[in-house]
This record gives structure tokens, C-alpha cells and sequence, in this order.
């Protein structure tokens, strides 16, 4: 008997496995672009969580020997003016990039469904007060809000999530709103409320499963902002702190500064950004696409 | 708009009071490093206003904003005012070069995308505005600069030269930094050039005007774009928010000295009053210009008017 049950466990593990392997392979055909953003940020995903074994050198260690040295077969990328291994550092720092990109991402856009689920459940007041507190928080722009959430927390990985975090929740949060508008009225909806369910069960178990898409869509649109993101607030020193590796970090000062003697310094970090948000913005493009055609974000 | 400003103000104020460590402590731990004494803070404090109450604190700020004033800088104790209008100048023509910069590169290239559309131009045309999307315009800056020293010997001047002084000098420090921001604004503005008018080139009216044997030119500039463009101007007055990042982490990497680079460092020297002030008045223009861009639409579109 128990052979047999490893046997079902076994072939509905395959199952599932060759069902992703046929979506995922459909979507690869049918949008090549996001295919290829899905391939870069999967390397990247590879990168980070392998740095250890993968950078060859410590993306900390200083060495004042091997200052500013030229790209070589030691060091790919070159050194930085502290003698530290620039291909280490853009790898480690793919691991800042990912870390902030989908928490700020995640949560930004969790909370934001949170709201805007709520504020359509109720309607009302609750409606008009949440729904101004977010055009409050939208009139500002993006990088002006994230600058005083750092003023307010200080520098930090962390508080860096959180400044992305705010301004990303508004957006999402009038998105969904409007996804869950239709949703109230909704026979289910309705059902749910005559078995006496609070709202609170409603919201989380009833609507927000049924908003999924728009906030998936949502999720992977904000990501390639984030990183981008981040890599200006740490490009301003606002963002992560030294001697973390972070891409924006890595442009800082020193890159300028150096920028003729040593421009390895300033080109292979600015590359590592540019193509990490163009992954990411082709993933999300394709599938926005994928699933739903007409929601513009 | 109003209400909104005001909302936009106590937001700022009050969770920049938050904060942990105020500007006194600040310079007084940068310029020595030994503890100050007691009594000095606290008189720092009294003449910054900072011993009111927070809601005193406010109204004062909300009375001298009605009045259209700022309030000292608290680092530099001069006016915010003054600090805002000598640093004015620079932020407004470099905006206005960048945007100008963005309208040139989209609408051509969107316009040129749709026309070839699923052509190698099309295709370059898309890859172009997608990547303009990914790279931060503060690396775009530092690459433009490497470039220029080292084929050209040319670095960034130090010190800015009025239009109205020399308008070659202060064109040529300007154009590169436009170029850096206005890349970045481009963007979505080609996207949405080259979808609108791919959208337009299906309508009736533009077969009408092929078939009444008018010049593919004429039906293009006459009857297409002008019907296409009005989702551009939205576009473009929607991404500000871009324009406004750019500014800021461009200045800092031309060394330009701005308003974005007055807000960065405002920013790390905890100058509350400057912070917010420059806050509040980015949002106010934020704001003004996605008012002026519905004023457009309804200027340009007779039907939104009609409403």
C-alpha cells in the first residue's frame, strides 16, 4: 500500500511539474520578450542567493594594494579606490537590489490592496476618507515622498523598503479599488455577508482572492521601479549605508570622482541596474499582457 | 486644491517631527564633536522656534505660508524664499530643456514606430523606449560625462552662466544634463505616441483621407497626429513625477546647484523648515501641472469641454 501512495504523491508532483514546464514554455513562445526578462531576473535570483560561492572575491575585503586596477583575469570588472573587487559587488549587491525591490514591491503592494479592498467593501465614509488619505499621499512625487520617509527613518535597508513602500501603496491601492468596486455586488459577496461573516473575513477570504490578478499585475510593475528606486536614494547617500554592496552605492562619489582613471568603476555597476529593471519591466509588461490586456498601470 | 495643499503641509510637518534628533543636536555634534552645553541648545532652540509647541509650531508655518513666506532656513538662517529664488532659474530651464528634449525624441520616434509598425525601426523603436525606462538617468549623466572627457576634454563647468548672460555657455552646460532627464521622461511618451497613433491610423476618417488622394504626409501631420497627440500631453504631464527624480540625481551628478541638490542637502543636514518647504512646493507643482494638463485636454478636445 504505501508503495502505491508514494507512487500518486510521485506522478502528481510530475504532474504539476510538467504542467508549469507547459505554461511556462507557452508563455515563452508566445512572448519571447518576457522570456528573455524571465531568464535575466531568474539569473539574477541565481546570483544572489549563490553569491557566496559565485563572487570571487569578498565584496568587503579592502585591499590598498590592488587600488583602481583595470579589468584583468583576477578582477573582471577592476577594483574600486578602496581595492575591492567590483564583479563581487555587483553580485552581492544583486542580493540589496532583490531584498528591497520585493519587499517595497510585496508589501507596497499588499497593504495597498488591503486599502483599497476595504475602502470599496465599505463605501461610505470610510470610502472618502481612505481614498483622500491616498490622493494626499499621491500628490507627491514619488522620489519627494520616498526622500522624506528616509529623513523621517534614517538610512538602512530596512527603512529604505519602507520609504519605496509608501509612495508604491496609493497607486496600487486605486487599482484595486476599482477591481473591487465590481466585486461587492457580487452574488458571493452578498451570500458571504447573509451567512453573517464580519467584514473582516469577507475582505481577506472572500474579495481579496478574487482581485489576485490586478495585484500580481501591479506587484511585478512596481519591482523594476524599486530597484531603481533604490539605487537613486543610495546614489544621494540616502539609501543603504557603506560598506554594504548596493549598485547605487557603487556609483557613488568615488565613481564620479575617478570617472576618467578608472570608468569600470562607473559603467559595469550602472549596467547591473539598467538591466535588472529592463528584466523586470519585461516581465511585468508580458504579463500584464498575459492576463489582463486592458489594465493600464 | 487647497484642502489638498494644506493636507500636503500637515502631512510633511508632522512626520518630519517625528523624527528622533533635531538640527541643533546635528551641528552641534558635527562642529565640535565634545557635548555642548545644556544651555546653548537650548537657546539654539528657542531662537529656531523649536521649544513651541508642535501645533504652535504649525500654525506659524501655515500663517507665513498664506502670506507666501517660507521662513528662515534653519542651517543657513537666511530666507527660504531667497534660497529657493537664487537656485530657481537653474531647475525651471533645465525642466523646460529636458521636457522639450523628451517631446522631441517621443513624438518623432512613436510617430516613426507606428508607421513601420513590425519593422525593424518598430522594433528598435520599442527596445530604445523600454530601455529608457531601465536606466537610471544618474548613470546616463556619469556615462555622457565620461564620454565628453575623455573624446572631448570637456568637463563640467563649475559654476552655472545665466541665459541672459552668455546663452551659448549656459546652452552647452545645460543640453547635457536635459539629455540624461529627458531620455528617461521620453519613454512612456513613445510608447503612448506610437500606440495612439496606431490606434488612429485604423479610424475611418484616415481612410477618408487616403481615399480622397490626399498626400500620406498630409494624412499623417493633418489628420493623425493631431488626433493622436492628446493622450501624449497626458502622458507627459503625468510622468512630471519623472522629471521631478531625474532633476534631483541629475544636479547632483553635474554638480548643478539647483533645487534637487538644495532638497538633497536639506535633506541630510535635517534642515526641517527647508525640507519641508521644498516638499511642499514640488507637490504644489505636481499637482498644477496635472490641472494645466486637464485644462489642455479640454483646450485641444472640444469634447472633454462639452462634459
Amino acid at each position: 500500500m504505501a508503495s502505491v501512495s508514494t507512487h500518486s504523491i510521485e506522478s502528481s508532483v510530475t504532474d504539476h511539474l510538467n504542467r508549469w514546464l507547459a505554461v511556462s514554455l507557452r508563455f515563452a513562445r508566445r512572448r519571447p520578450l518576457g522570456a528573455i526578462g524571465a531568464v535575466i531576473v531568474i539569473i539574477m535570483i541565481l546570483a544572489a542567493a549563490l553569491a557566496g560561492f559565485i563572487a570571487p572575491f569578498d565584496p568587503l575585503a579592502t585591499d590598498y594594494a590592488a587600488m583602481l586596477q583595470a579589468p584583468s583575469a583576477a578582477h573582471w570588472f577592476g577594483t574600486d579606490s578602496f581595492g575591492r573587487d567590483v564583479l563581487s559587488r555587483i553580485i552581492y549587491g544583486s542580493r540589496t537590489a532583490l531584498w528591497v525591490g520585493f519587499g517595497s514591491s510585496f508589501f507596497g503592494a499588499t497593504l495597498g490592496a488591503i486599502v483599497g479592498v476595504t475602502s470599496a467593501y465599505f463605501g461610505g465614509k470610510v470610502d472618502l476618507i481612505l481614498q483622500r488619505l491616498m490622493d494626499l499621499l499621491l500628490s507627491f512625487p514619488l522620489i519627494i515622498l520616498a526622500l522624506v520617509v528616509v529623513v523621517v527613518l534614517g538610512n538602512g535597508t530596512l527603512n529604505v523598503i519602507l520609504a519605496i513602500m509608501v509612495p508604491m501603496l496609493p497607486r496600487c491601492a486605486l487599482v484595486l479599488r476599482s477591481s473591487a468596486l465590481a466585486l461587492r455586488e457580487m452574488p458571493f459577496v452578498e451570500a458571504a455577508r447573509a451567512l453573517g461573516f464580519g467584514p473582516m473575513r469577507i475582505i481577506l477570504r472572500h474579495m481579496l482572492p478574487n482581485v489576485m490578478a490586478p495585484y500580481l499585475i501591479m506587484l511585478t510593475a512596481f519591482l523594476g521601479q524599486a530597484i531603481l528606486l533604490e539605487a537613486s536614494l543610495s546614489f544621494l547617500g540616502l539609501g543603504v549605508a557603506e560598506p554594504q554592496a548596493a549598485w547605487g552605492l557603487m556609483l557613488r562619489g568615488a565613481a564620479v570622482d575617478f570617472a576618467e582613471r578608472a570608468p569600470w568603476m562607473a559603467i559595469y555597476p550602472g549596467i547591473a541596474i539598467s538591466l535588472s529593471v529592463f528584466a523586470f519591466n519585461l516581465l511585468g509588461d508580458s504579463l500584464r499582457d498575459a492576463i489582463d490586456p486592458k489594465l493600464r498601470v | 486644491m487647497i484642502p489638498t495643499l494644506f493636507g500636503v503641509a500637515a502631512v510633511i510637518f508632522f512626520l518630519l517631527r517625528v523624527v528622533p534628533g533635531d538640527i541643533v543636536e546635528l551641528k552641534y555634534a558635527g562642529s565640535s564633536g565634545a557635548y555642548a552645553p545644556k544651555e546653548a541648545i537650548a537657546r539654539e532652540r528657542a531662537q529656531l522656534g523649536l521649544d513651541k509647541p508642535l501645533w504652535r509650531q504649525f500654525g506659524g508655518w501655515i500663517w507665513g505660508l498664506a502670506r507666501l513666506d517660507f521662513g528662515d532656513s534653519m542651517w543657513t538662517g537666511r530666507p527660504i524664499t531667497y534660497e529657493i529664488r537664487i537656485r530657481l532659474e537653474l531647475s525651471i530651464e533645465l525642466a523646460l530643456m529636458a521636457t522639450f528634449v523628451a517631446i522631441l525624441i517621443s513624438i518623432p520616434l512613436g510617430t516613426l514606430a507606428a508607421v513601420k509598425q513590425d519593422t525593424w525601426i518598430d522594433y528598435f523603436v520599442r527596445v530604445f523606449s523600454i530601455a529608457g525606462l531601465a536606466i537610471p538617468s544618474f548613470w546616463l549623466g556619469i556615462v555622457i560625462i565620461l564620454a565628453l572627457i575623455i573624446y572631448f576634454r570637456w568637463l563640467p563647468p563649475l559654476t552655472f552662466t545665466s541665459f541672459w548672460v552668455d546663452p551659448k555657455a549656459n546652452l552647452s552646460q545645460l543640453i547635457w544634463p536635459a539629455l540624461a532627464v529627458g531620455y528617461r521622461y521620453s519613454a512612456v511618451a513613445t510608447r503612448m505616441t506610437r500606440s495612439t497613433v496606431l490606434e488612429v491610423l485604423r479610424e475611418d476618417y484616415i481612410r477618408t483621407a487616403r481615399a480622397k488622394g490626399l498626400w500620406e504626409r498630409a494624412v499623417l501631420m493633418r489628420h493623425a497626429l493631431k488626433n493622436a497627440l492628446l493622450p501624449v500631453i497626458t502622458v507627459i504631464g503625468l510622468e512630471f513625477a519623472f522629471l521631478v527624480g531625474g532633476l534631483v540625481v541629475t544636479e547632483q551628478v553635474f554638480n548643478l546647484n539647483g533645487i534637487g541638490k538644495l532638497f538633497v542637502e536639506a535633506i541630510s543636514q535635517r534642515d526641517y523648515t527647508m525640507i519641508q518647504s521644498l516638499a511642499l512646493l514640488t507637490s504644489f507643482v505636481f499637482i498644477f501641472v496635472n490641472f494645466l494638463v486637464d485644462l489642455i485636454n479640454a483646450f485641444v478636445d472640444p469634447r472633454i469641454r462639452y462634459q
